[in-house]
């Protein structure tokens, strides 16, 4: 079997002309899908940057936040009842919430600041410059080392800015696991100073932090929570609300869901086209095989043998192509929120497939109509 | 008398529908023997390829049979009846149809490959075949730098390796110029014939009738006599 399979290897790649052009079209397909989907999965996790970066266990929310960054203050009492719900180990109240910073240079910058829990600083970042304690200084952030890092002017520990016509200095620089979906830096400081910091409406939680004592726990929680009248979901669940936000409540998923399947017709139709040309060329030599005694199924064989190395050599391609663009989108943009997962492949995978089984589908059924009599009449 | 290679009896083929329906074989009945070079010579249209095409395993007829060692082909289920073409038959098709993108070699090494064999053995003994059809040195070319002579040698070489008892041949001299024609036909005859093989040449060129050792003539799907050795 090895040597048909050879067999079908040498009349696919010998052809250099058509091998090209099948692989350009896969290539290019499976390129465009990845490249779609790895942007759609960028921005769904950097809209989860906050959920990522504090890393708690479960948050408690009112019921009409959508997103991390759409906050709804809750108030004290919550956060009181929550740490009287019976398994839940510890709670912590955090605050997120978007200001202005004024610059040494005069300019102006948007930017995200987190207050952590004064007591306990539940969801600290990892310092990369600075000690945690120096938190309770006075006027006392830390400022996160990402992308967004040189829109504050590449600050050090010292520097010093005005946020809300309070004075704010840099004790610290940190690193986070995600950065965030709106390019604004962000800060990070005790709860009790960003309340002073930032103007506020009555209720001023923004989310509830909750450790529970065991997984078992969760229901009995979220049930607790519920009957408040507030909404309390685990990480995995509140990032699921966020993408699907974005997926189903903005074009962006719509927009990015479009281009993906425009860039699987595309690279159907070229593949698909370029391969049935290729077999209908090679018609009379598949007739000839069948003549001399091949039997239907090695036929077949040969065909999707062919189908499927064309798509699996032009899949890896079209990862490499684009990993190998989306690296060099982020040396020039920081921000680029691109991510390839096993997701992204695993769709392009099975859109490759397809593209296989459709191409080789009409290129089969062609071969197997040849009578090896019509050779013999030419 | 030799052994008998193939023997057909009552064969009937028709083709299309309607008042398009013509029949191509009328009771067509033949014995073709091993060591012999069978021609069979008529006008276009008198059912010769047809007739060579039932014989070997390659269009079904509507009624007869066609035996080959006792066994009547026509019986034999779709898997083994390419297994019979594949072991029993070696074709040399009109255009030779050829691989333009493998080697001489690989072109000639295809039936081995479908019989299974190990790539590199089957490269190795299609290389042999080539010398003995006189194109050593020619293995690793493609079959577009040969002239037509040496493509028709190609495919004669192909249709022996698999050292088949039955050889076809359909118009070989269809492409070739006279005197190349003549060459090839005569090398099969003298190099590739033997007493434990028949060929089956369909053929209009008069030209290679000296090698021939009977010659059948067929007009409007039937036989109609010989034209060279055998009875009326």
């Amino acid at each position: 079997m090895r040597g048909i399979l050879k067999l079908a290897y040498k009349l696919l790649v010998n052809d250099k002309a058509k091998f090209t052009a099948l692989l350009v079209g896969i290539t290019f397909a499976v390129f465009l899908m990845i490249a779609m989907t790895s942007l759609f999965a960028g921005v769904l996790k950097r809209a989860s940057a906050t959920v990522i970066n504090l890393g708690a266990s479960m948050w408690i929310m009112d019921p009409s936040v959508q997103t991390v960054a759409n906050t709804i203050g809750m108030p004290d009492y919550v956060l009181d009842a929550a740490r009287s719900i019976q398994g839940v180990n510890y709670a912590v109240p955090v605050y997120s919430g978007g200001a202005l910073v004024k610059l040494a240079d005069g300019g102006y910058q948007s930017v995200t600041v987190v207050g952590l829990d004064d007591t306990s600083l539940f969801g600290r970042p990892q310092l990369m410059q600075g000690k945690i304690e120096d938190i309770y200084g006075e006027n006392a952030f830390i400022v996160v080392k990402d992308p967004e890092f040189s829109k504050l002017g590449n600050p050090s520990v010292g520097t010093e800015f005005e946020l809300n016509e309070h004075r704010g200095v840099i004790v610290g620089i940190a690193q986070v696991a995600s950065s965030g979906l709106f390019g604004v830096p962000t800060l990070y400081t005790t709860y009790e100073r960003a309340l002073q910091y930032i103007p506020n409406p009555r209720f001023t939680i923004s989310y509830v932090l909750v450790k529970p004592k065991s997984p078992a726990d969760v229901p009995n929680i979220k049930r607790e929570v519920q009957a408040l009248g507030y909404l309390a979901l685990t990480e995995d669940e509140f990032m699921g609300k966020i993408s699907d936000f974005y997926m189903f409540q903005t074009g962006l998923g719509m927009n990015l869901l479009i281009m993906t399947v425009m860039s699987f017709i595309v690279g159907l139709s070229i593949s698909g086209q370029t391969f049935y040309t290729f077999v209908l060329e090679n018609l009379e030599k598949f007739g000839a095989l069948k003549a001399m005694g091949a039997k239907s199924h090695e036929l077949i064989l040969m065909i999707l043998f062919q189908a499927s190395f064309t798509a699996l050599t032009g899949y890896g391609l079209g990862i490499g192509l684009c990993a190998l663009t989306i690296a060099l989108a982020k040396l020039r943009l920081p921000d680029y929120a691109a991510m390839i997962t096993y997701w992204n492949l695993g769709l392009a995978f099975v859109m490759v497939v397809i593209i296989a089984a459709v191409s080789s589908y009409f290129g089969v059924r062609k071969v197997l109509r040849i009578e090896p009599f019509d050779i013999f009449r030419g | 008398m030799a052994d008998v290679a193939i023997k057909a009896s009552g064969i009937v083929k028709w083709f299309g529908q309607g008042e398009a329906r013509t029949q191509a074989l009328r009771d067509v009945s033949l014995e073709a023997y091993l060591g012999e070079m069978l021609y069979i010579v008529g006008p276009s249209g008198s059912g010769k390829t047809t007739l060579l095409s039932v014989l070997s395993g390659i269009l079904r007829p509507d009624s007869g049979s066609v035996s080959v060692e006792g066994a009547d082909i026509w019986n034999l289920g779709s898997d083994k009846l390419a297994d019979f073409r594949l072991h029993k038959i070696g074709f040399v098709f009109q255009d030779y149809h050829l691989f333009p993108r493998l080697t001489t070699a690989e072109n000639v090494a295809v039936p081995l490959i479908l019989k299974r064999t190990d790539w590199s053995d089957a490269i190795v003994e299609a290389k042999k075949y080539l010398d003995i059809v006189g194109l050593k040195g020619r293995a690793d070319l493609p079959p577009v730098k040969l002239s037509g002579g040496e493509q028709q040698r190609v495919a004669i070489a192909r249709a022996i390796v698999g050292q088949p008892d039955i050889l076809i041949m359909d118009e070989p001299t269809a492409s070739l110029d006279g005197d190349t024609g003549h060459a090839v036909v005569g090398f099969v005859k003298n190099n590739i014939l033997n007493e434990k093989r028949c060929i089956l040449i369909v053929t209009h060129d008069a030209r290679i009738n000296e090698f021939a050792t009977r010659i059948l003539k067929m007009e409007d799907g039937r036989l109609t006599g010989f034209e060279k050795g055998g009875t009326e």
